[in-house]
């Protein structure tokens, strides 16, 4: 189990993240949501040690993340961030066998290969294989992403907004494919989301921020009301029944 | 009907580059080099012929070394530093180096710096170099997260600023011991000191066995920070030891042969596209190669086609220098 005990973030004197008591569960599908700048992302970064936070810890299982060995963390915990930039010029397979550099460490075995040829099947990313990176539409390069930290196989997957210039058919098989690894593999899958409907289809558990703080962390029934909705977002939002589902419709 | 020539050699051309493989590339690198490296040797000898490979043994020795450094050194930042444009020369690390002998000189004085042992006087200094470079470099590049004009601008500032100082201590000292200053800090190509070249073997070995031990772990680096520590690479301890190791390499480089700005830039781009991968198992032998290739190969024009009407130095800080500005204005970074 993965927890955060008094986190808090600071840029300058500017709180981002404050005191946030947080624990994810160790398998099943979480999403974060919360209106812009709520501190989602910056949460994401210091639960997987890519930035130190101003005081707090993260522990998985009882110990400090930061005391851990790197190259085992790696096999623990992944994350995909909302922006990548890369200058090399990768392909796609080249991507995905990044994703198991903590296993083979420059020299793919046939294991890894088979789980790089996994990840990119699963993705349906077959037929860009061997395109370049630089070459490819947001979404593809998305899922040239997702693929990646997927084929790093790890008990837990971070994506910040991994719906990210994704259309509604991937969109919805990326989704169905998180459910699956979350069932099927036993995976903790913590996502970062926009689309509230989304979460709410897919998780098992949501999380939702305020400025820096957790207000929420219940099942998506439990959630989805009006009134804890708008309370969020700061807007009048109405939840409705659609097709047994409860659906937030704040297009309007 | 020339276009249709012109076409088809297009095409040929595009389908041999897809048949060959990285080790292939780097293998026809190799015997590109070698043979550079044996008409650098052999072409019109006059004098007798051990005076000739001693003479120019020691010059290709340098040059190899050089090679080796400029190039390595370049790569190695631009894969920490994630763009193809920035070289440790650009930031200002050679002037730096300068500053650290003028001010040695300057402290010491004349008498002292020169009856100093030359590997104690070498130790001395690129320690200092380390130690100053590292504190800098990685306070912008730990610390800070400046985007890459901001770093360039950064980088020539310093190395204006490291210049002036050095100018201005120059001014400041005896004339005799000015003059033991220019001795080490005009190094050529013609006249390295044979200690440095051992001093600068020496090292160079233990930085190849980082290398060859490493090489995996500079493919990750290149993804950039977030993607090098999801990966399971600790950045900040990478980032030190590659700081300390391209400060060595360039301050070596410097005391062989002194500063070379846009060297080190073209050869690792003329890389990049050569050498038809990413890892950095082909891309530091093949920067090197190119170096190798682009040195020797040029001495050797420079000597007995052009006879020496000018200085490879300048040639060389030339094209890089044109190269350098069809980067920035291509954009492909």
């Amino acid at each position: 189990m993965i927890q955060t005990r008094n986190l808090s973030l600071y840029y300058a004197k500017n709180p981002i993240l404050t005191d946030i008591d947080l624990s994810f569960r160790s398998s099943g599908v979480t999403s974060i949501i919360g209106p812009n700048g709520a501190g989602k992302s910056s949460l994401l970064s210091l639960v997987c040690r890519l930035q130190a936070p101003t005081s707090g810890d993260v522990t998985l299982n009882g110990e400090s993340i930061h005391k851990l060995d790197n190259l085992q963390l790696a096999k623990k915990l992944a994350i995909l961030r909302q922006e990548n930039h890369i200058v090399s010029r990768l392909s796609v397979a080249d991507l995905v066998c990044f994703g198991r550099f903590p296993y083979h460490q420059g020299r793919p075995a046939k294991e890894d290969l088979e789980q790089i040829d996994w990840a990119i099947s699963l993705l349906e990313l077959n037929e860009f294989k061997n395109r370049y990176i630089s070459e490819l539409s947001g979404g593809q390069r998305q899922r040239a992403f997702i693929a990646m930290v997927l084929a790093q196989q790890t008990d837990y997957l971070f994506l910040d907004e991994p719906l990210n210039n994704l259309d509604m058919k991937h969109s919805v098989n990326v989704m169905k494919t998180l459910r699956k690894a979350a069932d099927e593999m036993q995976k903790s899958v913590v996502l970062v989301m926009h689309d509230i409907n989304f979460a709410a289809s897919y998780s098992d558990e949501i999380i939702a921020m305020k400025a820096g703080q957790i207000v929420h962390q219940k099942s998506p029934e439990d959630l989805m009301h009006d009134d804890i909705l708008s309370d969020i977002y700061d807007m009048p939002l109405k939840v409705e029944n659609v097709q047994g589902k409860r659906m937030c419709l704040y297009y309007l | 009907m020339p276009k249709k020539i012109i076409m088809s050699i297009y095409y040929s051309i595009t389908a041999l580059r897809k048949r060959l493989t990285p080790a292939c590339r780097l293998l026809l690198a190799a015997v590109c080099a070698l043979l550079v490296v044996i008409v650098f040797m052999s072409i019109n000898v006059k004098a007798s012929w051990e005076f000739t490979l001693t003479f120019r043994g020691k010059k290709l020795i340098t040059f190899l070394l050089v090679a080796f450094c400029i190039s390595t050194a370049t790569l190695l930042f631009q894969s920490l530093s994630n763009n193809r444009i920035i070289t440790p020369a650009i930031m200002g690390f050679d002037s730096l180096y300068i500053l650290v002998q003028t001010s040695l000189v300057y402290v010491l004085g004349s008498m002292q710096y020169t009856a100093l042992n030359s590997y104690l006087k070498w130790v001395i200094e690129i320690s200092i170099l380390v130690i100053a470079a590292s504190y800098l470099f990685q306070w912008l590049f730990i610390k800070k997260h400046y985007n890459l004009y901001l770093l360039i601008l950064i980088g020539v500032v310093c190395g204006v600023f490291f210049h002036s100082i050095s100018a201005l201590m120059m001014r400041m000292l005896d004339p005799t011991e000015f003059s033991v200053l220019q001795d080490s800090l005009f190094a050529s190509f013609n006249a390295a000191q044979s200690e440095l070249l051992i001093v600068s073997i020496v090292a160079l070995s233990a930085i190849g066995i980082f290398l060859y031990r490493y090489h995996h772990y500079f493919d990750v680096l290149a993804l950039g920070k977030p993607m090098a520590t999801n990966l399971g690479v600790n950045h900040s301890a990478m980032t030190r030891v590659c700081i300390i190791v391209i400060t060595t390499l360039i301050g070596l480089s410097t005391a062989l042969v002194g500063p070379v700005t846009f060297f080190g830039l073209l050869v690792v781009n003329v890389a990049y596209i050569v050498c038809g991968s990413h890892y950095h198992r082909y891309l530091i032998p093949m920067s090197i190669l190119c170096a190798i290739i682009l040195l020797v190969g040029g001495d050797v024009l420079l000597q007995h086609v052009l006879g020496y009407d000018t200085k490879l130095s300048i040639i060389i800080e030339f094209i890089g220098g044109v190269f350098f500005i069809c980067l920035i204005l291509r954009k492909k970074i």
